[in-house]
């Protein structure tokens, strides 16, 4: 038992983490359970397993096999004790906050995060009574500030959209510590193969697999990841994880589960009931490109820098926001953080403005115009008039999505074609 | 032994070896930790005695209720522990006193007292604690993959069916999981 100890390295668990044989048909490749439900052994079975006394399934809006494969995954790669995938990145954010938060409470987010996020957190949670207290991670003590009693977590992105900001987890981890709340990391724009945020202090990472893990544009998917960490009983301040649960006559899901407890709650308490189930077959896909995962990633970032290097020599352009260039705000933090590469989703700004914006979208050839990012292709969008169309204006400059702002996410073509698709739109 | 992080293989010789389960601190109740791996390593063909000495002479799943584990008649592989961990050490005591001997000490989920596992490792018997039997088998047998838990391990093995019914799964032969953690 020489390998006894020995931990995998990140492409062996991109291919191979949570995907064993088949043990009914010995299939290599995970199959892909298109079923609502499963069949119970006996009565006694199914007790079992509604009661949580047994591992297994039960009904694909509460678990599925493939998409199980994808949930350890996405765990292994993160090093999270457990996972859970959701219908989309949103579907993950609203099953996180439902665990933790009561109507009344308050949580933190950093104010530069994808504009989706900002609205669904300013506007959808205001049902719920779940009040956002906005913090600047530009400035850490803000996010101290913002602490009151009534906080229950801490929410950032690692590495943020649209504008190549890169966030100080480990400091922003620290203040989450302190004040005995979890740090919730969107580590979409990342992936755990530039940054892992559990390394850095983050106990929940929630994902839009949609993007760079996918990475082939054909499945929304969204994933949370429970890193362990987390006392849930401490403070008594989670009754969804440490009192006892009506829904499972009883149960206090903390103690019976453990260090995984927080992703059985997402499930069992979230999932179950709120209902955004992920469909097995967006799970195969995204399986399929997280194999590919670490070689995809290096090339975006490297086609990335090429390209923003490019662009900041341009004198069309006034300013390019990418955390890999020397110089940028956030190259120490990008060092720190994503010492392979920081990303390929970028912001330019355009010394003709919004018009210069307009043109540019509409003249490119190889970029399509869209509003996804994480593609093989090459995607351009102009924030100011889609993605964050819904913000003030000043909340759009404040989110890096100003009207002289256009967002690139760098695909995997030859970067001589995509620089070249970019010197044609801008000269035409 | 160090008791921060197990071997898988060290889980899994455990669990491929002892068939007599004591579960001290057992309770009847059917939300009880305890009352989940109770149930779920008879489903698996342990044998699981459970003591609790106010329930004592009381049938559980056709399982009868000691007070204390020198009242079970039979031998002992493993005596698993659901009490506070400052409880631990006399019930390691008195599992000293039992012949033949128990070879393992399981402590739960949050249960540690490494000076009752100093004194049976001093005595030649293995000990696990802040583990789940419950878990670990579901680990090793990737069950517990199917509710997205990182079974930390990786396989190009098919993973044993247990034989009864289509959703249980074995331990399966030790040879097929590589350890990873």
């Amino acid at each position: 038992m020489a390998d006894a100890d020995r931990i995998p390295g990140f492409a062996t668990l991109s291919i191979h983490a949570g995907a064993k044989p088949d043990p009914t048909t010995g299939a290599r490749a995970t199959p892909i359970y298109q079923t609502t439900s499963f069949v119970f052994d006996d009565v006694e079975h199914a007790a079992s397993l509604f009661g949580l006394q047994a591992f297994g399934n039960i009904y694909t809006r509460i678990g599925n096999p493939t998409c199980a494969v994808l949930e350890e995954r996405v765990a292994a790669l993160e090093g999270g004790t457990a996972g859970l995938a959701v219908a989309s990145g949103h579907a993950a954010q609203v099953i996180v906050m439902h665990a933790l938060m009561m109507p009344g409470d308050e949580f933190v987010a950093s104010k530069k995060l994808y504009g989706g996020s900002i609205n669904q957190f300013n506007h959808s949670y205001k049902n719920f009574g779940w009040n956002v207290v906005w913090a600047d991670p530009d400035d850490i003590s803000t996010f101290e500030k913002a602490i009151t009693p009534k906080t229950k977590c801490i929410f950032i992105e690692s590495i943020a959209n649209p504008g190549g900001i890169v966030t100080d987890i480990e400091a922003i981890g620290n203040i989450a510590r302190k004040a005995g709340v979890p740090l919730i990391v969107d580590n979409t724009l990342a992936t755990p193969y530039l940054c892992k945020p559990i390394d850095y202090g983050a106990d929940v990472v929630v994902h839009s697999l949609t993007k760079f893990l996918g990475g082939h544009g054909n499945s929304i998917g969204g994933l949370i990841v429970d890193a362990g960490s987390f006392n849930w009983s401490r403070d008594k301040k989670y009754p969804m994880l440490c009192e006892p649960r009506p829904e499972y006559s009883g149960m206090v899901l903390h103690e019976t589960f453990g260090n995984f407890a927080f992703a059985i709650a997402c499930r069992v308490l979230g999932l179950r009931d709120l209902g955004p189930a992920l469909s097995p077959f967006n799970a195969f896909l995204i399986l399929t490109g997280i194999e590919t995962l670490p070689l995809r990633m290096q090339r975006h970032c490297d086609n990335a820098l090429a390209v923003a290097e490019w662009l900041s020599k341009r004198p069309e352009i006034a300013w390019v926001s990418y955390p890999g260039l020397p110089g940028n705000k956030y190259n120490t933090l990008a060092a720190k953080y994503a010492p392979k590469g920081a990303g390929a989703v970028f912001t330019f700004g355009l010394k003709g403005g919004y018009d210069a914006g307009v043109k540019l979208v509409s003249n490119v050839k190889l970029f399509s115009h869209l509003a996804n990012i994480g593609d093989t292709r090459s995607l351009i969008i102009h924030p100011a008039s889609t993605t964050h169309k819904q913000l003030s204006d000043a909340q759009k400059v404040q989110a890096g999505a100003g009207p002289d702002v256009v967002r690139l996410s760098i695909g995997l073509e030859d970067k001589e074609d995509i620089i070249a698709d970019l010197e044609e739109a801008l000269t035409a | 032994m160090n008791h921060d992080s197990y071997p898988d293989s060290y889980i899994r010789g455990i669990l491929n070896t002892v068939k007599t389960v004591a579960m001290v601190g057992f309770s009847p109740k059917e939300n009880r930790p305890s009352y989940f791996a109770f149930k779920y390593l008879l489903e698996r063909g342990y044998r699981v005695i459970p003591v609790n000495p106010g329930q004592a002479g009381k049938e559980v799943l056709g399982q009868k209720i000691y007070a204390k584990l020198s009242d079970i008649p039979d031998p002992i592989d493993m005596v698993d522990v659901f009490r506070g961990s400052e409880h631990v050490l006399p019930i390691v005591q008195e599992a000293l006193t039992l012949q033949p001997k128990p070879q393992v000490i399981w402590m739960q989920l949050t249960v540690r007292n490494d000076e009752a596992a100093r004194l049976a490792e001093e005595a030649g018997m293995k000990v696990v604690m802040n583990r789940c039997p419950k878990i670990e088998y579901g680990r090793l047998s990737t069950e517990i993959s199917w509710i997205g838990v990182n079974s930390r391990t990786l396989s190009s093995k098919r993973a044993q069916m247990y034989g009864k019914g289509v959703q249980r799964m074995s331990l399966g032969p030790k040879e097929e999981t590589k350890d990873k953690n």
